[in-house]
């Protein structure tokens, strides 16, 4: 049995991992974006993420109290540590691929948020307060883009139609509510993630049929993220990058 | 101002001297020789891809900043690059010529990009480098171009001007924090000067005596300063600054000369500065060919939005009808 | 590509918080005046909430046009006094 401090530290990794690893992916179209209004489109949104995983991590590692800071959490743990969705770690691909995922993301986080700004711990609700500000402008952002984009041209549609179906297996785990979920559920700091599937699917719905797209049927959904019990091999790559500097001089300030 | 020979001139480009010299604006709309829109677009398209090419060598780095704070402040500096080639082109495409032509002309090698990109970034003191040197030349390079003759290009760069104020100290921060460091980031942050020392000296641009611009484009005030004069201020500016960080300009040859009270320094490499213009850069394909392909990679994106746009028109349309 | 293809321009007016009326920036590409907007805040307001925001397809502008000859530089001589460069200031006064 995990003791409600242990549950707590477990939920905010996995808000500030999503934060960070998705911040990371989409900080790499900086300077290769599509088109110039998007590359700095795109770096917004991955600073906004960058800040949210400050806010998530910070409290995290004070919950955590071993007095680590959030830089300590984000480079100092090795992959296995790491609590983040397995849909925001795999490559960005191509640009259809990670706004589709970006799209995804955001249709839960929506309303995730919106949720967890009633939490009954204070500074869950306030930092989904401003996470959630954002979130509905890359929610705006990136649903009318996989719109315009499968509703394009014929080589658009293409694009998007094998982005999502890439995506779709790694969207359920989402919602495969655990241990660590009930623990947090009864405390009324969150809803259960499964809670929210309903509403997500709705909008998913929504945007795919407005973009001409094909709902993947499957509801087969890879797992091992949200719990860290099997990240796939690009995690480890990209931590290897990540966190290159701090591993190599252990202590340094910069 | 004495300006060009009036002799050759029409009667055109005589009131068109004559408004540049009182310091008036000179318009999109506005008559203006041929020449100086040919120049202006050069220049500006020249610097607008400078800035798009220079979001690379930082960008190399993005993914490995040590610190969320250090990722933050790195990504919102290469991010507002892209806002000012943004900024740039659009102050171009006044003149007459698209976007697109500019990245197809940058693509195909009829435009250039300052040499400066074409240098590797190899540790994260070159964060530092690149901030406080190359933002540092650049800004002595802009602050007299919000004063410019061509109004869109003025008021683009009164706006990079603004938002540019903080790159330079953020750079000059991250050496602050390395020279400060370790002995081994001590010696990143000194390996970062002695690599970037003498591209940033290049960056002004060849010798007054061997630029081939220069006298008419400052006529038109398309060019502010002389390339000696503002490489001059560089050096003065930046040799304290070395010392206050314990650094060492890499020039045997460095004095202060007591009587001009500026900084005797070395040239640098004139040759190499050709070569690196010509291609011989040590990133020149990379750099290009990264440009390239972002844009081929990104064909189908800009495409299917525009495709997307013209159908839901015509939908709005018939609806309307 | 062919710059048929190229994303129209819009040229993008802000009034800010405070502001009276909006005040023309700059200007971006996009597909159609939804994106336009959207654009204009990642680009000139970095989202900046509480500003709003104009789009006008630069195309849609029209601009007064100095005629190329004496007319519009004969008005402006006996005027000089409107310009700024009239006034002569020692540089060591700074910025004005």
């Amino acid at each position: 049995m995990m003791t409600a401090n242990e549950a707590l530290f477990q939920f905010l990794l996995r808000q500030g991992d999503n934060a960070l690893v998705l911040g990371h992916r989409t900080s790499q179209w900086c300077g290769v974006g599509p088109v110039l209004e998007e590359d700095i489109a795109l770096a917004n949104t991955a600073l906004d993420l960058i800040g949210q995983t400050q806010l998530w991590l910070a409290y995290a590692a004070e919950v955590q109290g071993e007095g680590k800071s959030a830089n300590d959490l984000a480079f100092l743990r090795d992959a296995y540590d790491f609590r983040n969705l397995l849909l925001l770690e795999v490559p960005n691909g191509n640009f259809g691929q990670a706004i589709m995922r970006q799209c995804l993301f955001d249709a839960f986080q929506v309303p995730w948020l919106t949720e967890l700004q009633t939490s009954s711990n204070q500074q869950v609700a306030d930092i989904s307060a401003k996470s959630l500000k954002e979130a509905l402008y890359h929610w705006e952002r990136s649903s009318e883009t996989v719109i315009s984009l499968g509703d394009g041209t014929e080589e658009s549609h293409a694009y998007m139609q094998a982005a999502v179906d890439f995506c779709w297996p790694y969207a359920g785990e989402m919602f495969c509510d655990d241990a660590v979920d009930e623990a947090i559920n009864t405390a009324g700091i969150a809803p259960l993630p499964s809670s929210i599937r309903q509403t997500w699917i709705d909008q998913v719905e929504s945007v795919l049929s407005e973009a001409t797209l094909t709902k993947p049927n499957s509801d087969f959904a890879q797992r091992g993220g949200r719990d860290g019990i099997r990240h796939t091999e690009h995690l480890g790559h990209m931590l290897a990058t990540m966190q290159v500097l701090q591993r190599s001089f252990p202590g340094a300030t910069w | 101002m004495a300006s060009t020979e009036n002799t050759e001139l029409s009667e055109q480009e005589i009131a068109f001297q004559a408004r540049i010299d009182r310091g008036e604006k000179i318009e999109p709309k506005d008559w203006m020789p041929d020449a100086y829109r040919r120049s202006l677009i050069r220049q500006i398209g020249q610097h607008a891809h400078s800035e798009i090419v220079g979001q690379l060598p930082e960008g190399n780095w993005i993914t490995r900043a040590p610190t969320l704070e250090r990722k933050a402040n790195l990504l919102a500096k290469v991010q507002d690059e892209a806002g000012h080639g943004l900024y740039l082109y659009c102050a171009a495409e006044t003149l007459g010529i698209t976007r697109d032509e500019m990245f197809e002309m940058l693509h195909n090698g009829k435009m250039k990009y300052s040499s400066i990109f074409n240098y590797p970034t190899l540790t994260w003191a070159d964060m530092g480098a690149v901030g406080w040197l190359v933002d540092g030349a650049a800004i002595m390079n802009q602050v007299p171009l919000q004063r410019t003759s061509y109004g869109p290009y003025a008021r683009a760069m009164v706006r990079i001007c603004k938002e540019e104020s903080f790159h330079q100290r953020q750079g000059f921060h991250i050496m602050m924090t390395m020279s400060n460091g370790s002995g081994e980031q001590k010696r990143m942050a000194q390996d970062a000067l002695n690599r970037f020392w003498y591209p940033a000296l290049m960056m002004f641009g060849p010798s007054d005596k061997d630029s081939v611009h220069s006298a008419q484009s400052m006529a038109w005030k398309i060019k502010m300063n002389s390339n000696d004069e503002l490489r001059q201020k560089f050096v003065d500016e930046t040799v304290p600054q070395a010392e206050y960080l314990g650094l060492t300009i890499p020039d045997d040859q460095l004095s202060l000369d007591s009587d001009t009270g500026h900084y005797r320094f070395s040239e640098p490499d004139w040759e190499e500065f050709h070569q690196v213009i010509n291609g011989n850069g040590p990133c020149n394909e990379e750099r290009l060919n990264a440009r390239i392909k972002a844009w081929d990679d990104g064909a189908w994106v800009r495409e299917g939005m525009m495709a997307h746009a013209n159908k839901r028109s015509a939908k709005k349309q018939v609806a309307v009808g | 590509m062919s710059a048929s293809n190229e994303w129209p321009l819009w040229e993008i007016f802000i009034r800010g918080q405070h502001g009276m009326s909006h005040r023309h920036v700059g200007s971006l590409h996009a597909p159609d005046a939804e994106r336009a907007i959207k654009n204009a805040r990642d680009v000139y307001t970095r989202r900046n909430e509480g500003v709003s925001l104009w789009v006008v397809e630069a195309k849609h502008i029209s601009a007064s046009s100095p005629s190329d000859k004496g007319p519009l530089y004969d008005p402006a001589k006996d005027k000089i006094y409107r310009h700024p460069t009239f006034y002569d200031i020692p540089d060591e006064v700074g910025k004005m």
